[in-house]
């Protein structure tokens, strides 16, 4: 059926999207701008396909992901918060060191092909018409992003410790004088995120398709930082918007297909028009209401001593 | 990051450049628009620079710059293969005219190449492949082996390459049968496999069988394999992509090019020219006919023979557009290469419409 077909690609093509965008939104509500989630997501996806393959078994492969990702993060704490660099500048930086790390990576991988990860299968609920695969049916990943995002809801309002990352992100001053170790926390934010963009750069070649090829993700690490801001930092909005872009860009493929006459390159810039619209509703909102931005957001802490 | 690149390998040209002279060696640089590992367009061109060390090995050194922008950052790279000592310099994608074009007016005792223009120069020398030719073996196939009548096409630009690309497959198609459909989707990118992949995957949720693109990556092919439907390759073999899936596939193969190219060099004959290589030279050749019944396979190699001998013309006059009305015939008894060079227009039987048109 073409609908359950289309659902089903919908979820693939939005699950690296809401990974890579899941610990980003952590990272930023803790006042630290990565800009390097492309970088974070090539090198996770290089480190997990050299893992799937050496090792013959996806779960290891995305472990090496997540490893991969987290210590590129790790880099950039070390730079934006051990040594206060800018923020916007170490993040690019960060992106470029990624793809040229990942090229060196992959480069023994070239051309090899692995099978992809294995997709949940529960005998008869599974096979429930329409709805059975697109619930049932998918690979563990999409499972796993979606127990992530409701976690990381869980975490930042229910949670004492969610409370603090808030509060550090929102003003390191304030949280600082309260004794909080201000640095450590947005340590341990980065370094999340990083585990999250690399998980989500895995998926790539772990479950997307299941090959390692250079520059794979292809800009995805942008549209997920994009994603962050159309959020505006609120979780249920990112799991929102990551079906909404992976609708849109799937939509508009069957669209085409179907010779429905949509201008394709209007359609491609979609996502990108959408968050510029949310920035400028933003800025509106500011005058009003207050931004919904965490006060610190990219701003180098120095703590007096 | 390609800034980056740039800098640390012209500093690796620079530290080089002494050493080569003394030796007398022929120095060969390579500008690649993409990573080498990208399994496709690039990756043939690094085939080609591979087979010219093991054939002439100690006579040349060569050198490439991958992932080179085709932005300003291409003039730079290109004229600090200039300063390190190269003379036969290969500029490898259309992106690259402008800054190779003035690059080569600064350096008349360099020679150029540049793949896919049409800016030449006394040193500056033009190259490409009549990809169109294996495209429409490709239709017949298709229209032979679909169940559904329809082709699903994944398209990246509407530049006239492209266009002539789907035109012919559609041409090749009608030869067999005269109502074959063709789905159209474009991806606006040359690389980016998951979408390459999700178009794919669009193309046969709406009952398209048979896949062909005109993408850089094997992510379709894989798709094809995985959904239990037939695909063609694009730029190299992708049959390790698709055991059971690859009909066959269109192999860009420079290096005969190349390897002529740079005997002359060698001889100091080389002038200038331009080369729109086919299936005749061997720039374009077609990976093994797989996974289809013997005479599809054999009619296909007729084709390929006849074409190949110049028996016959992919774009036969007369050619009709949409409306329905013969194109214009400035080739004699077929179009000329100027207008298949600079084709904007679908031929009658596609639906769609060409973007921006």
């Amino acid at each position: 059926m073409l609908l359950e077909a289309v659902l089903l690609t919908v979820i693939t093509a939005s699950t690296p999207l809401l990974l890579a965008a899941s610990g980003e939104l952590v990272a930023e509500r803790a006042g630290v701008l990565n800009l390097g989630v492309e970088g974070m997501m090539i090198v996770g996806a290089a480190c997990g396909f050299a893992g799937a393959f050496l090792s013959g078994s996806i779960l290891l492969g995305a472990l090496c992901g997540i490893l991969g990702g987290a210590a590129l993060a790790a880099v950039f704490a070390l730079l934006t918060l051990g040594l206060a660099a800018n923020q916007v500048a170490s993040g690019l930086a960060l992106t470029i060191l990624g793809v040229g790390v990942s090229g060196l990576i992959g480069a023994g991988f070239v051309g090899q092909k692995i099978a992809g990860a294995p997709h949940l299968y529960i005998p008869f609920v599974t096979d429930i018409p329409f709805m059975g695969r697109v619930i049932f049916g998918q690979d563990g990943f999409v499972y796993v992003s979606i127990t992530l995002i409701a976690g990381i809801w869980w975490f930042l309002y229910r949670t004492r410790a969610g409370l603090v990352l808030r509060a550090v992100g929102d003003n390191h001053a304030s949280a600082h004088a309260l004794g909080y170790p201000v640095l450590r926390i947005r340590a341990l934010a980065v370094l999340f995120g990083g585990a999250c963009a690399g998980l989500g750069g895995a998926y790539l070649p772990l479950a997307y398709t299941p090959f390692w090829v250079s520059g794979m993700t292809a800009g995805r690490g942008w549209i997920a930082l994009a994603l962050v801001v159309f959020a505006s930092w609120l979780p249920g909005r990112l799991a929102l918007g990551a079906y909404l872009f992976g609708a849109v860009t799937i939509l508009q493929l069957h669209a085409q297909g179907a010779g429905l006459g949509v201008p394709s390159q209007l359609m491609t810039a979609l996502p990108y028009l959408a968050t510029i619209v949310v920035l400028v509703a933003i800025s509106w909102a500011r005058g009003r209401a207050g931004s919904p931005a965490p006060a610190s957001l990219g701003l180098a802490f120095v703590p007096d001593r | 990051m390609r800034r980056l690149f740039v800098a640390a390998a012209v500093l690796a040209l620079a530290l080089g450049a002494g050493a080569a002279q003394a030796q007398n060696k022929l120095k060969i640089g390579f500008v690649y628009v993409g990573p080498i590992g990208d399994y496709g367009w690039t990756y043939q061109h690094e085939v080609g620079r591979r087979a010219l060390m093991e054939q002439f090995k100690d006579k040349i050194e060569t050198s490439y710059l991958e992932n080179v922008n085709e932005g300003p950052d291409a003039e730079r790279s290109i004229e600090a293969l200039v300063r390190a000592g190269h003379k036969l310099i290969f500029t490898t994608s259309f992106g690259f005219m402008d800054a190779t074009a003035k690059v080569a007016k600064k350096y008349p005792n360099v020679w150029f190449e540049h793949a896919t223009g049409y800016k030449r120069d006394k040193n500056l020398a033009t190259y490409s492949g009549r990809f169109y030719e294996g495209r429409y073996i490709l239709g017949q196939i298709a229209a032979r082996m679909s169940k559904t009548n329809t082709i699903g096409y994944i398209a990246s630009f509407p530049i006239p390459e492209v266009v002539s690309g789907i035109n012919a497959m559609m041409l090749g198609a009608q030869s067999i049968k005269p109502d074959m459909k063709i789905k159209i989707i474009w991806v606006n990118t040359w690389y980016d496999p998951g979408k390459e992949a999700d178009a794919a995957k669009a193309l046969a949720d709406q009952g398209a069988d048979i896949i062909a693109q005109h993408t850089d990556s094997p992510a379709a092919m894989q798709m094809a394999e995985q959904r239990g439907i037939k695909a063609f390759g694009q730029d190299s073999d992708m049959i390790k992509f698709g055991p059971k899936a690859q009909l066959t596939a269109i192999i860009n193969n420079w290096t005969p090019y190349y390897v002529e190219r740079v005997k002359l060099a060698l001889d100091n004959k080389w002038t200038t020219g331009d080369v729109w290589g086919g299936l005749k030279s061997g720039l374009v050749q077609m990976a093994p006919y797989t996974n289809m019944p013997d005479d599809v396979k054999t009619m296909a190699q007729q084709t390929e023979a006849a074409i190949r001998d110049g028996k016959m013309h992919v774009f036969k006059c007369p050619v009709s557009g949409q409306d329905g009305k013969a194109v214009e015939c400035k080739g004699g008894t077929h179009l000329s290469d100027e207008q298949i060079l600079g084709m904007n227009f679908f031929i009658k039987g596609i639906d769609d419409k060409v973007p921006g048109k």
